[in-house]
């Protein structure tokens, strides 16, 4: 028996059979699994990529985020200082108003006052008139019911006019 | 307590060994083992499946012979020749040339070997094993063609393929191969596989496996020629440039070729040294562990102690060489492999070069 002799009837086989078996697994068998895990392999460096930028994006999505808060925070800050400022001048602006609307009030009473303190005294003087003057008469006429008194007034008017 | 058991592991084996002796002595008292027939005949190749020897007859699976004899085709089971029986003048010749082949008398009285392409014990392995393997990886391609592969892995014995053949794509052909591997990774996945397959099938000692096919000369051969033409049919200019003018002094090309003919002696030597490396290997591994078997039969002749003693020894190199040949099983598929792409990779180096 020659061990080295390869035997022509299963040289004839194995020939035929990794012939088929090449065939069949070349074409349905190895290239799909190699094909898929070679697809696969670059889905994951994709997703790997686009996980890298996504978490880039969202650093930067942060900052911004933060930038946008202090934004709105010094915009709080102002408008309730302005807020603040714009409740000082209104409050400023109505006492002012409502001082000069006292003072103009105070100054109508006060001509008013005055103006009925005048009446007042005008009614007063012409009372006293009258009365100085109805006191007269009555003086008067009760000294010019004598011949002497009557004398004596023109004597007087006489003085006086000379 | 372990220790303990291991001694009554031990003990139990050397009982074998002491059952084994009565056995051998009752198959016939003067029949020596003949440790050299069981050999080769078990690497060797034959026309039924021998199974087993029950109660004194072999259990043989029969196969069928398909010959072209001078009287025309035959096809029949190989139980119509065994025991040296003869079937329309064709019978398996007993010594000489054609030992344990189908032969017939030619008309000079000289033995004739027919055309012969019966389907023997190696061919029917071959069949089994290549079913199995086309079986195998077609169910695996399967799952990628039914599953979204892209978006999820396998799991299983597909996830295990898919580990094994990634593994030889991108460790082997990938880097040896170069750039365009595409062309050539489905041949060497192929025969990777293959060979690792069968290896593995050959270690199994009991039907289907068993066979020593990847340690049948025949089947390395086809093996080695289909990488020589992968090698050569596809080879680029620079391949061929470095046979016919290689680098070197011009007094080595010019007046004598001496180069050239080192050159092309190599394009035929390193399949020939691929066919080898298979063919010597698993061969081998197949007669040592035959041979540490067969010294359980011949020391058990021998006497009960020295049997008993034998068959502890014999048993644990057994398992040994086993786990060894396992081994061998699969660095002798990636050698081939590996080798087959490094020579591919050679005869592309131009193209992988202009690519650069």
């Amino acid at each position: 028996m020659n061990l080295m002799l390869p035997d022509s009837g299963l040289l004839f086989w194995m020939t035929i059979i990794f012939a088929i078996v090449f065939f069949l697994l070349a074409k349905f068998g190895f290239p799909v699994i190699t094909g898929m895990v070679e697809k696969r392999t670059k889905r994951i460096d994709d997703a790997i990529g686009a996980a890298r930028e996504a978490e880039s994006k969202l650093m930067g999505l942060a900052s911004q985020q933060e930038k946008m808060i202090e934004e709105a925070r010094a915009e709080h800050d102002r408008i309730l200082k302005e807020a603040a400022a714009e409740r000082d001048r209104l409050i400023a602006a109505a006492q002012e108003q409502a001082r000069a609307e006292a003072g103009k009030i105070m100054d109508e009473t006060r001509e008013r006052i005055r103006q009925e303190k005048e009446a007042a005294l005008r009614d007063i003087r012409r009372e006293v008139a009258v009365l100085s003057v109805s006191i007269a008469e009555k003086v008067v006429r009760k000294e010019l019911s004598t011949d002497a008194g009557q004398q004596e007034l023109v004597d007087r008017i006489f003085d006086e006019l000379t | 307590m372990c220790r303990s058991m291991r001694w009554i592991a031990l003990i139990l084996i050397g009982m074998l060994g002491f059952a084994a002796q009565p056995a051998a002595a009752s198959g016939s008292q003067e029949e020596k083992v003949d440790v050299a027939e069981v050999i080769f005949g078990h690497i060797g190749d034959s026309y039924g499946w021998h199974i087993t020897e029950w109660n004194g007859s072999h259990v043989v699976i029969p196969l069928p012979c398909i010959v072209r004899s001078s009287t025309g085709w035959h096809v029949f089971m190989s139980s119509k020749i065994e025991h040296g029986h003869a079937y329309k003048g064709l019978f398996i010749a007993e010594e000489g040339r054609y030992a344990d082949k189908i032969v017939e008398m030619g008309p000079d009285g000289n033995l004739v070997r027919p055309f012969d392409i019966s389907i023997t014990k190696n061919v029917a392995s071959l069949m089994f094993g290549s079913a199995l393997l086309v079986l195998l990886v077609l169910s695996c391609a399967r799952w990628y063609r039914k599953h979204d592969a892209v978006e999820k892995a396998p799991g299983g014995f597909t996830g295990l393929m898919e580990m094994m053949v990634m593994m030889v794509h991108d460790d082997l052909i990938k880097d040896a191969v170069g750039p365009d591997h595409r062309k050539y990774a489905p041949y060497l996945l192929t025969a990777f596989f293959f060979i690792f397959l069968n290896n593995l099938l050959g270690i199994v000692p009991f039907f289907p496996g068993g066979a020593n096919l990847t340690g049948n000369i025949a089947v390395t051969f086809v093996l080695a020629m289909c990488t020589f033409l992968a090698v050569n049919l596809f080879a680029d200019r620079h391949y061929w440039k470095e046979i016919f003018w290689p680098d070197g002094p011009i007094f080595l090309k010019c007046p004598i070729p001496i180069l050239q003919v080192i050159e092309i002696l190599g394009m035929f030597t390193k399949p020939f040294s691929l066919m080898i490396r298979l063919f010597a290997n698993i061969m081998a591994g197949h007669a040592m562990i035959l041979g540490l078997v067969s010294v359980i039969f011949v020391a058990a002749r021998i006497g009960p102690v020295i049997g008993g003693s034998m068959t502890v020894i014999t048993m644990l190199f057994g398992v040994f060489m086993d786990c060894l040949e396992l081994l061998v099983a699969y660095i002798q598929a990636y050698v081939f492999t590996m080798l087959s792409a490094v020579f591919i990779g050679l005869s592309r180096q131009g193209a992988h070069a202009e690519n650069q």
